[in-house]
This record gives C-alpha cells, structure tokens and sequence, in this order.
C-alpha cells in the first residue's frame, strides 16, 4: 500500500511537470504573430500612414498597458476612448505600480505574449532605460509640438504630461488654507500638513521637500534646506509624517497635503462627495514642474497597437484628455499657440504664480543622494 | 530482528522521496533567492554599465544611513519582542489557568486573527483611533481636556508609536506559540514541589521556569524576527523618518526615485539573512529542548 501511494505522487509530480511545460510553450508560441514592419518603424510613414497602422493595429487585436491607475491623469477616459475609436481591447496590468515595476515589467516579461507594449515612467527611467536599449524610437505626428528639452532627439523617450507642486487643503477643516511653504510652518497648521509617501521612494513627496528647499533658500543643486525645513516642521509637529491618501484626508488626519497639483486637483470631484471642500494652489514662494515620458518597448508583443496609441495620446484629443484629468499636456503650449485647447478643462488648472524649475536628471541624482543620506536622520 | 531492520534500511531510499517535494520547495523558495541575492550584493555595476565582483554594495549597506537604519531595525524588534514576549506569555499563563473554556477558546480563537494582522489597514486602525484626529484622541481632548501627545505622551507618529503598533500583532504571535508550552506544564509537577513544601515563588524559579526557559527564549526570537521583517505599518505611519532596513530596501527596489540600486538593495537584504538565519536556528534549537520536557 504504502508503495503504490509514493509511486503515485511521483506519478502526480511528473504529470504536474508536463502540464507546466506545455502551459509555458503555448505561452511563447503566441508571442511570435507580429508584423515586422511596425516593430521597426519610427514614424507612421514608416508604416504607410495612418490607415494602414490602424490596420496593423487591429491585426494585432490588444494593447498591453502597465501601471496606469485610472484616476491618474485622465487615463481611465483615455484608455475608454482609445478602446473604442478603435475597437483595440485594453490591458492594463498591476495599476499601482511605480516606475521600476514598468521598467522591471520590460525586461522579465520578454518575449511574453502579457509583456508590456508602451510604458508611461519617470524621467529618470526614461533616461536610464534608453540607456540599456529598452525602448523603441518612434516619432509621433505631432512631434514638433513636444518642448525640446523635454524629449530625446533619437526618439526613445518623449514627455507626456507633467504638472507642479502644490497644496491641497481641506477649507471644511482648515479656516485659511495656506498658500506657500511658509505659511505651512505655522502654528496654525500642527498636525496637520503631510506628504503622499516617503521622499526615498515617492517622486512627489521628493519633489516636495525639493520645492520647499526652493523656498528657503536651496536650489536645484540644494535640497539640504528642505530637509531642514521639514525636520522644523516635524520638531514644531506640523508635519504629519503619515501616508497621506483620500482616506486619510476624509478622517481628518491630513487635511493639508503637498502633492502634484494634477494629482491634488483629483481628488476633489471623489472627496466633495464625502464633505470635504478640497481646494488645491500651487505653492506661490516656489515649485518644481516634473513630466511624465511615453516609451515604446523595444520588445512589443504588438508594435503597431503601442505605436497607435502614441499617435492616439499626443493628438489633440489624448492631449485633452490629460488636460481633463488635471495634467498639462507636454504639447500644451504648441496647442495654446494653434488654439486647440479645450478652455473649460484649461480653466481646471490651478494658476502657476512663481518661477517654476525643472531640475536636469544629474541634479536629481544628488538631491536623491543627500536625501538618503540625511532625511531620517533631520526628521525625527 | 535483524531482518526486519534489513528491510527498513532497504525502504529508505524510498521514504526519502517523499521529502523531495518539500526539499524543492526549499529550493525555490529558499535556497535559491538567497543564492541570487547574495550574488547580486557582490555585483557591482562599472562605469561602462559591465558588472564585477566587487564589495562597494556590501560597504555602503554596512555604513552610514544605512547601517543606523539596520541598529534601528534591531533594537526596535528587540525592544517589541521582549515586551511582547512578557505581556505575551502573561496573558497566555492567565487564560491558559483560568477555568472559562468559553474564555480560552475566545482569547486562541482572536490571537490567531490578530497576529496576522498588519499593513496599511493597521497603520490606518491607529490613525483612526489615536492620530490626530483619531477618536479616542478627539475624545479624550473633549472630556478630559488632554492631548494625547503633548500630556500622555503617545505620540503615534514616533519610534514609539511604531513600536506601540508592532505590540497589536506581536502579543497575539506570543500567546500562539507560548499556550502550547505552559499547556504542558503538568499540575503533578506543582503538586509534587509544593508537597516538598516549596513556595510559590521557588516552584516558579525551580520547576516551571526553566522547563519554560528555552521555550520562552526561541519566542522571543521568532517575535525578533517577524518585527524585523515588518515594514507597511512603518512606511504608512512613518514615510521613511523612521529609519529600518526594510524600508531602505523597498526604497532602492521599487521605488519611483532610486534608479539602478537592486544590488545595494540585495546587500541590504543580505544583511538580514545574516541576522535573521542564526535567530531561526537559535529558534529551532530551543524547540527542540524544551520539547524534551513539555510533551
């Protein structure tokens, strides 16, 4: 008896084996259908046009997406509308994840049927994975209407929409919402103003103390002051050192908190619901603008879907559709001067009423640096 | 006889088999991440983006920021282990000589939910009970006309606070893996002292506690050990002002502002495995001893 049962588990393993196997066949069998002529192409002409890239792209039948929440940025519509222009299913994998995940994704998933076509990452990864020749160079229509500075000139990378630093505040708690970074260290405010994540590992509340080192003094090549200032803040208990979320703002807890103003602005429609008066400025002593990049995977199980949705995001339409989710569109100033901006989503954004400063990637890097270096220990 | 042993030897090739699953699971579970991890710690990327071996990742895991965060982790899951192991084991001796069946089967039945709790959920149970504008804290500022933080001294924001949070699951843990060890202390024993005429107290510093010694010295190191691999209640409630290894490796992993650190983060992570696997075996060990007396 007690042979046959130990024969029979080897025989369960082996067969456990095999299903495996095959499982991971099938999966790599599907990856190959692909034309070759989008996976190579840098611009539409590349492709025959428009019509014949939609083609492409409907042939291909899914656009895989990663790390797309949807109520970041307008791209819960975005993704809806692409959808359906097309009739191209959607797939958007693990919402939350941040830009290593994306970049991660791109490299473990290769030559897998689920990888992901197009990615949406940080400067620095944009950056970093040209670098290691994650990316495909692709050249949207619109290509002349992106700033200079805010792509790479072989293509690889591209903004796409970025925002400021600001404040949002809860005017049913607060009685004078404050408006720059010394009004947030007064005593009025104890306990009350908080950061959406640890600056370590959370782009905005990095760009936050940046700002705030801006305003006291610092520079794009100092953000020592801003650390300072938010361990004076922690001293005198004004900041509140808890991951500020929505549930966080709806109990009270964070009822002042520094965030990207697209980010900020978001949050009003859902919070209104649950009583809370969120209004959002942009900080008036100092700010820091940052963009997001579009990337196309050099490694696309469907290139001409990824390079579609390009073409999609950075027509006037996807542009919009930013600007309806409270970012500014890379190509907002080529479509102020065209006047193709929807003015009532424009009207949306909050006035910018300082100098705002984009800090070069090299700088990032030493103000990322200094912070490991010393946040935990100013700020306790 | 001799036969029969013949036979056994014989089937032993056989039975070993039936550890080839776990052995496998050992391995990819185990075994293997910690061999990836510890080469990634030696790999360090040159200029040209070409990897060498090399100890620079191993260096900056072992120095400045982030070694105060490694002596931060340790001191902070000793400090709630040891706490949690007293009140733990308290609590457990209490239930477990109380005579309410009702009332031990309530406080395992709670124990077993309650240390599997943690994360953002737990982080944000306190921030609605005692944060700044927690219940209790709005409360007790309404009826008694105190601040939590600035007259109690609770601060939940705070070393403290984060330690104060570990105890909610930590104590539950205590009370799972120590009930089943005083359960085993016999009653003939304490009859058997106290019908020599020992006391109290000396039946407790003769008889109960070293046979419970061992016992209590492995929980403390497995309490060590979950509070030093727990970090989602201290991100929620800190954003990184409170220093632990944990966090600093989450930070160089996945995190949207550090590019290109995975192997200063697999050093990091390597630096726990060496604190971590000697407590386990330490653990094991003590198992094993006490299991000699408390059948």
């Amino acid at each position: 008896m007690r042979r046959t049962s130990i024969r029979n588990a080897g025989i369960i393993l082996v067969a456990g084996a095999v299903v495996l196997g095959s499982a991971a066949c099938t999966k790599k069998a599907d990856a190959t259908a692909s034309p070759a002529a989008a996976a190579t192409a840098t611009s539409v002409a590349d492709v025959g046009g428009m019509e014949a890239l939609i083609a492409a792209a409907k042939a291909e039948g899914s656009l895989n997406l990663i790390a797309l929440p949807r109520d970041w940025a307008g791209y819960g519509d975005l993704i809806d509308n692409f959808g359906a222009k097309y009739g191209i299913p959607v797939t958007v994998d693990n919402p939350e994840a941040s830009s290593a995940d994306e970049v991660n994704a791109i490299k473990s998933l290769k030559g897998q049927d689920r990888a992901p076509d197009a990615v949406d990452v940080g400067t620095a990864f944009a950056i970093s994975g040209a670098e290691e020749g994650l990316y495909a160079p692709y050249r949207v229509a619109t290509w002349d209407g992106i700033p200079e500075t805010q792509k790479s000139p072989d293509g690889t990378w591209y903004a796409d929409y970025g925002g400021y630093i600001s404040i949002g505040c809860d005017a049913a708690k607060v009685a004078v919402c404050p408006a720059s970074f010394a009004d947030l260290a007064k005593p009025e405010y104890r306990g009350k103003v908080a950061l959406t994540g640890d600056p370590l590992k959370s782009n905005s509340a990095l760009m936050s103390v940046w700002s705030a080192a801006l305003a006291n003094g610092g520079s794009v090549d100092n953000i020592a002051p801003g650390i300072d200032y938010f361990g004076k803040l922690k001293a005198s208990g004004n900041y509140v050192p808890v991951k500020a979320t929505a549930a966080t703002i709806q109990s009270g807890e964070t009822p002042i908190v520094v965030d990207w103003d697209y980010l900020n602005a978001a949050k009003t429609k859902d919070l209104a619901n649950a009583g809370v008066r969120w209004s959002v400025a942009v900080s008036n002593d100092a700010t820091i603008g940052s963009y997001y990049a579009q990337a196309i995977s050099a490694t696309a199980p469907h290139p001409a879907a990824a390079r579609l949705w390009q073409e999609y995001l950075y027509s006037d339409e996807g542009q919009n559709g930013y600007l309806a989710g409270y970012a500014r569109p890379a190509r907002l100033p080529a479509m102020q001067a065209a006047g193709t901006v929807d003015p009532a989503l424009a009207e949306h954004l909050p006035a910018v009423n300082v100098k705002a400063e984009f800090p070069t990637d090299a700088q990032a890097t030493a103000a990322k640096n200094t912070l490991t270096q010393t946040w935990a220990s100013t700020v306790q | 006889m001799r036969s029969g042993t013949a036979a056994r030897r014989a089937r032993l090739p056989w039975s070993w088999f039936g550890l080839v699953p776990f052995f496998g699971y050992v391995s990819v579970f185990f075994l293997l991440p910690t061999a990836v991890i510890a080469y990634s710690a030696f790999r360090v990327r040159g200029e040209g983006g070409a990897s060498t071996f090399g100890v620079a990742n191993m260096s900056a895991a072992l120095g400045g920021a982030y070694l105060d965060a490694l002596w931060n982790s340790a001191t902070m899951s000793l400090v709630c282990a040891v706490i949690a192991a007293v009140l733990g084991m308290v609590l457990a001796y209490a239930v477990a000589t109380s005579r309410g069946g009702l009332l031990q089967k309530l406080v395992s039945t709670s124990a077993a939910v309650l240390a599997n709790f943690g994360g953002l959920p737990l982080a944000f149970l306190f921030v609605a009970a005692i944060g700044n504008a927690g219940v209790l804290t709005v409360f007790v500022q309404e009826r008694l006309g105190l601040s939590l933080r600035d007259d109690l001294g609770l601060d939940l924001y705070s070393r403290g606070g984060v330690q104060f949070v570990y105890l909610y699951f930590l104590i539950p843990l205590m009370v799972l893996v120590i009930t089943p060890a005083i359960e085993g202390l016999r009653p003939e024993w304490r009859e058997a002292a106290e019908g020599l005429g020992a006391r109290g107290w000396q039946y407790w510093r003769h008889v109960a506690g070293p046979a419970l010694l061992p016992h209590f010295l492995g929980s403390i190191a497995l309490l060590f050990c979950t509070a030093f691999s727990s970090y989602a209640t201290a991100e929620a409630l800190t954003n990184g002002t409170l220093a632990i290894t944990p966090l600093r490796i989450d930070g160089a992993l996945s995190g949207n502002v550090l590019a290109g650190q995975e192997n200063l983060g697999a050093a990091l992570a390597l630096s726990m495995i060496v604190v971590v696997v000697p407590l386990t075996l330490l653990y094991q060990l003590m198992q094993r001893r006490s299991s000699r007396w408390l059948q």
